[in-house]
């Protein structure tokens, strides 16, 4: 028997990098707000890397050893103008989280899945209301009650919908609008959701049993950790015309929901993580970080992963769905009113661990690009194609969650975004804080006792995930909204108050 | 010597796990996952599951060892707590798995581990004892 003793001292790493308490590589201050690493700084760059941050989140993130990761992504074949880090940007696996990379499909250009993330089309969605903070002020805690028991939520938690085979792989092609038919919500939701909730080019066949029994159970869930339903009231308006066509007003209520493709999309990443490992060796790709495994987009590998991703981000957007119709109904029962009194439309539904096939202009011509997002929003201008009639002349809204204690925002991309970021924009507020510290430093119940005394209540069936969540533990969501609001790259349209919380 | 050890990681959760060889470190690895995700001291030894992976490299099999009973563990709802190691090689491991199906009564799920990462994955052997460190996406 063949054991590792017998080996003498063999010492076997992963290391990504030199130094672990602050990356000490070059930084180049284009402006207040734009930080560029050379791509002189490591061997094998392609491009450089991009950081938007003001000078305070810098130092959180060179802390954290991201930009050592921003300059990995740099040499991955295909990659096109900057390796970019959004202001939230923290350490991830193969791509940091709050990166974006973009690759030219045309230039063997690579997909990855770890530029990806493995909770596969995470994403947030809002609904608007016509309800005022005072008229539901008196029935929150019941409205929060009853949307805990409606919607299965937390670790391990088991969906209400009972699905075969052959129905589970309609969800992974269909996403929203198997949704829509089988009466989880309206035509006008799919509207409003981007890619109108399913993305194209999903075979539910490129995902393992695994997946697929993974799957089965979790359809119809909210999830844990970082996923939430939020009731919130519109706090502050920055731009009122942009507001106005969004459908937000102040002191209106607001539903945000954020969730993504629960254990299949766990499976999915972690089958084509272990997959895409020999295929990198295949295609020659020298990988300075084994996570950032890939394989050229066009390539019978790269369209098999982009085909489970589909897939899986479809899932997403039909748990999105199905969660935002309960709580349609939820509304309904608990205050005896109609869709009419309500009119509970959806703002709209945006991803942030993606892939998209895109078309940029890049040095003057349209190329199409394999862009990833991982922990970053879509940011669409007005005027293009690909965003709502609804919202053509204003530009795709960009909703950004913070944490339960200070808020989230909306805003709306910009041409600046699309020129600069392939329209990008960060996706939340960021950790700062690890959980095991989080747990040290406070309990479920206080925090939970703290946010009462804030008027806001939360409902969860895990203290230990509240703790781990406390608002303390996150950057603030403002400090990384207002680098990207004075960089240009979006524009502040209004901020939102929490008053209410479901955690999982 | 300590089993395994939790360590800080800004959005994620760690172990250190020991070993007097690396058999103990696959085991102590297993062991220090599952107690992330619940009290195992209220876990009993119900259901036994063969488990049998193969990997390129040993950080390969260490990740695909734990993925594994991760996987059986999201499915079949299934806390495992004791590990057996039939045989162990650069590249494979015969393992058996003991543990319990979750029972809402008396367990309490801590919480949801996503992935097991590469990410500063490193198997290391430091004078008389094997050392692993681990990175879990939660």
């Amino acid at each position: 028997m063949e054991t590792m003793e017998s080996s003498s001292n063999i010492l076997w790493f992963e290391k990504e990098f030199m130094n672990r308490d602050s990356w000490l590589g070059p930084l180049v201050k284009i402006d207040q707000y734009r930080w560029e690493i050379p791509k002189s700084f490591k061997e094998g760059m392609r491009v450089p890397g991009l950081i938007y941050a003001s000078e305070k989140l810098l130092s959180h993130i060179k802390m954290d050893m991201t930009p050592e990761q921003v300059a990995n992504v740099a040499t991955l074949p295909g990659i096109v103008n900057y390796s970019l880090a959004m202001p939230d940007i923290h350490w991830g696996y193969g791509l940091p989280i709050g990166g974006v990379a973009a690759f030219d499909i045309g230039a063997d250009g690579i997909i990855s899945p770890g530029g990806v993330g493995s909770d596969i089309n995470c994403g947030v969605r809002i609904l608007t209301t016509q309800l005022k903070l005072k008229e539901i002020k008196d029935r929150l805690e019941d409205l929060i009650q009853n949307l805990f028991e409606a919607i299965p939520s937390g670790i391990g938690s088991k969906g209400n919908i009972r699905l075969n085979e052959k129905e589970l792989k309609e969800v992974l092609i269909k996403g929203s609008k198997w949704a829509v038919e089988k009466g989880y919500g309206e035509e006008e939701d799919l509207l409003h959701t981007e890619e109108k909730g399913a993305l194209s080019g999903a075979d539910p066949n490129n995902i393992s049993s695994r997946a697929l029994e993974r799957g089965f159970k979790q359809l119809g869930t909210l999830g844990s950790g970082n996923h939430f339903l939020e009731i919130q009231v519109v706090e502050k308006i920055y731009e009122e015309e942009i507001a106005s066509v969004f459908g937000l007003e102040k002191d209106y209520i607001v539903i945000m929901i954020h969730s993504g493709s629960r254990g299949l999309g766990y499976q999915v990443c972690e089958d084509y993580l272990r997959f895409m490992q020999k295929v990198s060796e295949k295609y020659q790709i020298s990988l300075p970080d084994r996570q950032l495994c890939c394989a050229p987009f066009n390539s019978p590998e790269g369209k098999k992963y982009f085909s489970a991703m589909a897939a899986a981000a479809n899932y997403a957007w039909v748990n999105r769905q199905c969660i935002m119709h309960w709580t349609r109904e939820v509304f309904m029962k608990t205050l005896s009113a109609s869709p009419r009194d309500l009119k509970m439309k959806l703002l709209y539904d945006v991803a942030h661990n993606i892939g998209k096939i895109e078309e940029h202009l890049v040095s003057g011509k349209k190329i199409s690009l394999c862009v990833h997002r991982k922990g970053a929003t879509r940011a669409f201008p007005a005027g293009h194609k690909d965003i709502p009639e609804r919202y053509q002349k204003v530009g795709q809204p960009v909703i950004v969650p913070g944490d339960m204690g200070r808020g989230s925002f909306v805003l709306v991309g910009t041409d600046k975004a699309m020129k600069e970021t392939f329209g990008s924009a960060c996706h939340g507020a960021g950790r700062q804080m690890s959980r095991t510290k989080a747990l040290k430093t406070t309990k479920g119940s206080k925090v939970i006792e703290d946010l009462k005394e804030k008027g806001i209540i939360v409902k969860s069936a895990n203290y230990g995930t509240i703790a781990e969540e406390m608002p303390e533990a996150y950057k603030d969501v403002s400090e990384v909204i207002d680098t990207l609001h004075y960089a240009g790259i979006c524009k502040k349209v209004a901020k939102l108050r929490p008053l209410g919380v479901i955690k999982g | 010597m300590k089993r395994f050890e939790i360590f800080e990681h800004t959005a994620d959760i760690g172990i250190m796990a020991y070993g007097v060889d690396l058999k103990e470190v696959f085991i102590n690895a297993a062991y220090g996952m599952f107690n992330l995700i619940t009290d195992l001291n209220k876990v009993n030894k119900e259901i036994k599951i063969d488990i049998q992976v193969g990997g390129s490299d040993v950080i390969e099999l260490l990740v695909n060892w734990l993925s594994e009973l991760l996987y059986y563990h999201a499915v079949e709802d299934i806390f495992f707590k004791e590990f057996k190691i039939k045989n162990l090689t650069e590249r494979s491991i015969d393992a058996v798995a003991y543990g319990e199906g979750y029972d809402e009564t008396r367990h309490k799920i801590l919480r949801e581990i996503k992935i097991v990462t590469y990410h500063q994955l490193e198997i290391e052997r430091e004078h008389k004892r094997w050392k692993a460190q681990i990175i879990f996406d939660v």
